[in-house]
């Protein structure tokens, strides 16, 4: 009999049997979990319904296992945004939830940055959020998926969730990686591949010598986006560059968990590093892609370096280098993930060169990602962006247009200020 | 018994169903107002109480706002039929007790068109198209799925 896939072990493993099979539907302990200023005002609600309805809700199951952060709407966009925020600090304050990360007081920034910045979540663990890139995190050998507000909830309340073990689909990534690829442009292939529902229920696992020397922040690009392709989650096992990156933060101790040998793959997806080029997702879908270069005739109004997808210290460090000693000739934002990426960032010396290269540097926040505030695009503006969704009205107005591309592409386009493959800006 | 709204094409995903700026936004009947702003905004003054929508596949793509089955239930969606649904947006109209996730294959799809009537029997696994005297199979609830859909919710479930 066939082994199982390090997805198909964690669950089996938080749901206390010897073993799972692709659609099992089981519950499964959760080791962590995450909610938001979207998902957490909504978790609110629901525990408010059970009070009106006489339940009294003095405890959740357990504070130290839960975090919090403000990221879509702070800087706060308006008083709702305010509201919602002072909301979560009453919740986190009367349920004993110490890991809140408020914005302007110490540590903050997007929840799945601070999830592998604060080492949150840990190899071999079972981790959900209220946020559908909670993906992002398998990177770090978890089993990482996102949920909605009212499964959040009943996670608080019981420790526990109903999970459909999903089917894993591997993908082998080979080769070494050229300079101007970056793991943007691998995701953005396989997207483009398989489509956006091409793995639907599924897990996505990656592997191969290619995914081996990428580093962890690189990684995290590749589960991030794995949502886009409709995936439960993503996930790459744990290895020495994962345990490295835990040591430099955390004394935490952790199991990880590996696939058995004969693991069962419901299919094998192989790829070539080396045959990769600067990859773009064209408005509206983040499977409708193509090589930068075919796109060098579009005019562009902005580019953005911002998200949790594209706005990682080694995300900032690559566009610096492009942009450096040079102009932008659009208008360019760049929005590092969190506020100790911004600090690195600062004493690196990147900061500098962005906003000598004319760009403004903004605060950590989801803001213009998700089109909320902060940026956010007009009628028939063109931006070339970092994050990961380009779907109508994604960034801002519904006839705006957003392109997908790496951290590399985006520096480039923003000194050409039409799409351009880094290799055609570079001395 | 309720009328379709057919919008036939794939991928509809959630920043049409909501778009973003709303997401700060948790009262019901406020969401409701802006519910498939991104496609037809229009929408909530055409839905009546118990209505139908039908789509193409991987309905609710994107972002695990919960705002989207929210909105699209108050405006008095009943059910959205499709090909397949993307999975949180499945698992939150489920646990929430929104609405109804309803698979079909594509074919069917084909056979309903927009303003029919229709009955849904979830105990038969069948739709009624009432106004073509037709009738088709549907996709049945796993078994767990179908004890949530029954107590309405994911919170009022006892395993
Ligand atoms: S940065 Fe964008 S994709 Fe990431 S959590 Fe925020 S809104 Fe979502």
């Amino acid at each position: 009999m066939a082994g199982s896939t390090i997805t198909e072990k964690i669950l089996a493993r938080a749901a206390g049997k010897q073993r799972l099979y692709p659609n099992d539907v089981v519950f499964t302990k959760v080791d962590k979990v995450m909610m938001h200023d979207v998902s957490g005002p909504g978790v609110i609600k629901v525990f408010g319904e059970w009070e009106k309805k006489g339940v009294k809700l003095e405890r959740i199951w357990d504070p130290d296992r839960v975090w919090v952060t403000e990221d879509h709407f702070v800087p706060a966009s308006d008083r709702v945004s305010a509201e919602n925020v002072n909301m979560l600090s009453n919740f986190t304050r009367k349920f004993g939830i110490n890991k809140h990360f408020k914005y302007g007081l110490g540590q903050y920034g997007i929840c799945h940055t601070l999830s592998h910045e604060e080492a949150m979540v840990l190899p071999g663990e079972l981790y959900v959020g209220g946020d559908s890139h909670t993906n992002t995190t398998g990177a770090m050998g978890a089993f990482a998926a996102g949920l909605g507000h009212t499964d959040i909830a009943y996670v608080l309340m019981n420790g526990e969730i109903w999970f459909k073990v999903p089917e894993t689909l591997l993908f082998k990534i080979e080769g070494n990686k050229p300079p101007h690829i970056m793991a943007k442009d691998i995701i953005l292939q396989i997207i483009g591949d398989i489509g956006t529902d091409g793995a639907n229920y599924k897990a996505m696992q990656f592997s191969g010598t290619a995914v081996k020397n990428l580093t962890m922040e690189e990684r995290l690009t590749l589960t991030n986006m794995t949502t886009e392709a409709g995936a439960k989650n993503g996930i790459i096992e744990a290895d020495e560059t994962t345990f490295a990156y835990l040591r430099e933060r955390t004394d935490a101790k952790y199991a990880p968990v590996v696939s058995d040998h004969d693991a069962e793959y419901s299919e094998v997806f192989t790829y070539e590093i080396e045959k990769l080029e600067p990859t773009v997702a064209k408005p509206f879908s983040p499977g409708n892609i193509t090589a930068a270069r075919d796109l060098q005739t579009t005019e562009l109004d902005k580019a953005y370096i911002g998200s949790c997808t594209g706005a990682k210290l080694e995300d900032l460090r690559e566009a610096a280098k492009i942009l450096k000693g040079k102009k932008v000739k659009i208008r360019t934002e760049v929005l590092p993930a969190a506020q100790s990426i911004y600090m690195k960032a600062i004493k690196e010396g990147l900061i500098t060169i962005f906003m000598e290269a004319g760009a403004v540097v903004g605060p950590p926040t989801c803001g213009a990602c998700c089109g909320a505030h902060m940026g956010v695009l007009g009628k028939g503006e063109i931006c070339i962006s970092t994050t990961n969704r380009n779907f109508p009205g994604r960034m801002g107005h519904i006839e705006s247009q957003t392109y997908l591309a790496s951290p590399m592409v985006v520096a480039a386009s923003a000194l050409t200020g039409k799409i351009t493959d880094p290799r055609d800006v570079t001395n | 018994m309720g009328r379709v709204h057919k919008y036939d094409r794939d991928n509809i995903d959630t920043d049409v169903i909501i778009p973003g700026p709303y997401l700060k936004i948790h009262d019901h009947k406020e969401l409701a107002k802006h519910a498939m702003e991104g496609i037809d905004p229009t929408f909530p003054e055409k839905v009546s109480q118990g209505d139908f929508l039908v789509t193409g596949s991987n309905f609710g793509c994107g972002s695990s706002r919960e705002h989207a089955p929210i909105a699209l239930a108050q405006v008095g969606i009943k059910a959205i039929i499709a090909p397949s649904f993307a999975r949180i947006f499945y698992r939150n109209a489920v646990d929430g007790g929104y609405l109804l996730p309803i698979e079909i294959d594509e074919q069917t799809v084909k056979k309903i068109s927009d303003k029919d009537e229709l009955k849904i029997e979830l105990a038969q696994n069948r739709i009624i198209n009432i106004t073509k005297n037709d009738q088709y199979p549907i996709k049945p609830f796993p078994e767990l799925i179908a004890k949530i859909v029954d107590a309405g919710g994911l919170m009022n479930y006892r395993p």
